[in-house]
């Protein structure tokens, strides 16, 4: 019971050994079959996460969330799903209909592929390959080919100006993500995603480089487009951005996508530095390990939802100052110090919670050097000052 | 018997993506087959066991360079229309000339005495890598980031604000 997916593997194969198929075969059904699963789990995922963020939404304005379609509204999703699909499909005259078609689908394809190499247990992985951090920034790297696709194809001038503004910002927040990306392969020595979390057991990368985690929940926020970074749906400025143009469940593969999406990057926060699918006797029982790694990544979810629902949008402008001005000088200026210190920490051969709690006090000095000296550089904003206006209040009610 | 078979189907798109990258008359969806024909390269590499140049491959071909062409084109507003020749008066010349060039570079490759390495693909070559880079190739490894740099500095200088370069000292 505690192995129990390699139990169903294990017996699956036998059956289908037994089936007379050749071992070759049998390899690439079961291979299959996982990564069917695998596509099958996200959705159902998605699904429920689609509930949650609603109303968590409603509850953080102050409202309910939906509550008619069921009790606490657990229905809604299905609700929502069956009128997507029953929308039909406007494609506007002019459009490019390969590329109009496709580019949702590359949009879900890129973020599916990044869940081929994460290792949900001990035992349980996808793809155990040698460059794995790697594969993850490359895929990503189809998504953006994706909103360029869909911006130029709707023949359709906001969704090209909201597609060149977003693919601006991902490819600018692409580099302080993969430079913070670096600090956990850099303290584990190896790219492999399994070796990344061995190497946090006991402590995890979240207290030995939490200057990097931060960096990386902030790019990570800025590719996935969630506010404050949402310029890519700004309504007020852009219609819709680069999905104006699509209706029916073309656009719901980019509302899927965009969800999963932050689903991903909670797990990718939780494997590079909340120690995957660590825990109390995870090793043992790898069906705790799946549970722990499912529930780290919710956590993740969260905060970043919360994140989301409390800030409102930055500009343009602002947000490339951020990145480029703050973001990338202090990951750089991170791995150097972590890479430096690393390599004198292990010469010395300390114990291990002094080389912790040296890091965190580096990280921690770094993050403070930084925000001070981004203070003093940032140009004064001359503010006009009102004098006090007279608030309306209603006859018969009590003045603040 | 399955590896020929992949080998196949992986040449198939690639060759037929750099054809259609060739003979659109669409600047951009040429652009878009260009990224097809990268990916199919990236899957060869995958098949010779080299899954860190594959991915390199997509990282830096897909994700920087098919960005950049695809940006370059879409801000030239000339180049979009859909109408454009594809030959001109000398076509028979070029593809003479074509023909011929294949026909040299497929004899070449035929006839060459290609020496078979009987070693084993090394268990860890990023390992290895990284230490030669640090080792034997430093030497080019900071010339190369040296240049990057300066195309870094370049290009920032080019697209500098006007008003700034004529308020500075140069």
């Amino acid at each position: 019971m505690a192995d129990l997916i390699n139990l169903i593997e294990n017996w699956l194969e036998t059956l289908i050994l037994g089936w007379g198929a050749s071992e070759e075969l049998t390899l690439f059904i079961l291979q299959a079959l996982g990564s069917v699963l695998v596509v099958i789990i996200c959705f159902v995922i998605v699904i429920a996460l689609i509930w949650v963020e609603r109303k968590l939404a409603g509850r953080i304005q102050d409202r309910f969330g939906p509550n008619r379609a069921g009790p606490f509204g657990i229905f809604q999703s299905f609700a929502d799903i069956i009128k997507i699909f029953t929308k039909e499909y406007v494609t506007p005259e002019g459009a490019e209909k390969g590329f109009y078609n496709v580019a949702p689908v590359l949009a879900i394809a890129s973020v599916l592929a990044i869940w081929a190499v994460f290792p949900f247990a001990v035992n349980v992985l996808g793809a155990d390959i040698n460059v794995g951090v790697l594969y993850i920034v490359a895929v990503s790297a189809f998504g953006i080919l994706a909103i360029l696709m869909a911006g130029w194809s709707s023949n359709n001038k906001y969704s090209l100006l909201g597609a060149s503004r977003s693919v601006a910002m991902l490819i600018s927040y692409e580099i302080p993500m993969v430079v913070s990306m670096l600090v956990p392969v850099l303290l584990s020595h190896s790219m492999k995603l399994s070796d990344i979390i061995a190497a946090q057991q006991p402590w995890w990368f979240l207290i030995v480089a939490p200057l990097a985690a931060l960096v990386f929940l902030i790019s990570s926020m800025a590719e996935i487009g969630k506010a404050p970074f949402d310029l890519l749906e700004a309504e007020s400025e852009l219609v819709a951005g680069y999905h104006t143009e699509y209706s029916g469940m073309k656009f719901g593969m980019f509302y899927v996508a965009e969800f999963l999406h932050q689903y991903t990057v909670g797990a990718l926060i939780t494997i590079f530095f909340l120690g995957g699918w660590g825990g109390p006797l995870a090793i043992q029982w790898p069906i705790l390990g799946f549970i722990y790694f499912h529930i780290k990544t919710f956590v993740v979810y969260l905060v970043i939802s919360w994140i989301r629902l409390s800030l409102p949008r930055i500009r343009i402008d602002e947000m490339l100052n951020l990145n480029w001005k703050f973001l990338i000088p202090v990951s750089f200026i991170n791995l150097v110090v972590v890479a430096i210190a690393d390599r004198v920490m292990i010469d010395l051969n300390l114990a291990r919670w002094i080389y912790v709690g040296i890091m965190f006090g580096l990280n921690i000095f770094i993050l403070l050097v930084s925000l001070f000296l981004a203070g003093k550089t940032s140009p004064e904003v001359e503010r006009e000052t009102f004098p006090t206006r007279p608030v309306a209040v209603p006859p018969g009610t009590k003045s603040r | 018997m399955v590896p020929v078979l992949v080998f196949a189907a992986v040449s198939l798109v690639t060759l037929g993506a750099a054809i259609a990258v060739v003979t659109n008359k669409n600047i951009l969806h040429s652009a878009y087959f260009l990224v097809l024909a990268f990916v199919g390269v990236a899957a060869v590499y995958v098949m010779l066991e080299a899954p860190f140049i594959a991915v390199i491959q997509v990282l830096i071909y897909i994700g920087a360079i098919a960005i950049l062409v695809i940006f370059a084109i879409m801000l030239t507003r000339r180049l979009m229309s859909n109408d454009m020749e594809q030959r001109n008066k000398q076509w028979i010349w070029s593809a003479l000339g074509s023909v011929i060039l294949f026909g040299v570079l497929g004899w070449l490759v035929y006839s060459a005495n290609w020496p078979v390495v009987e070693a084993a693909v090394p268990k860890d070559p990023i390992t290895l890598m990284g230490q030669e880079l640090l080792t034997t190739y430093v030497v080019p490894f900071e010339i190369a980031s040296v240049l990057l740099l300066a195309a870094l500095v370049g290009s920032i200088l080019i697209g500098r604000e006007k008003d700034q370069e004529s308020r500075s000292a140069e």
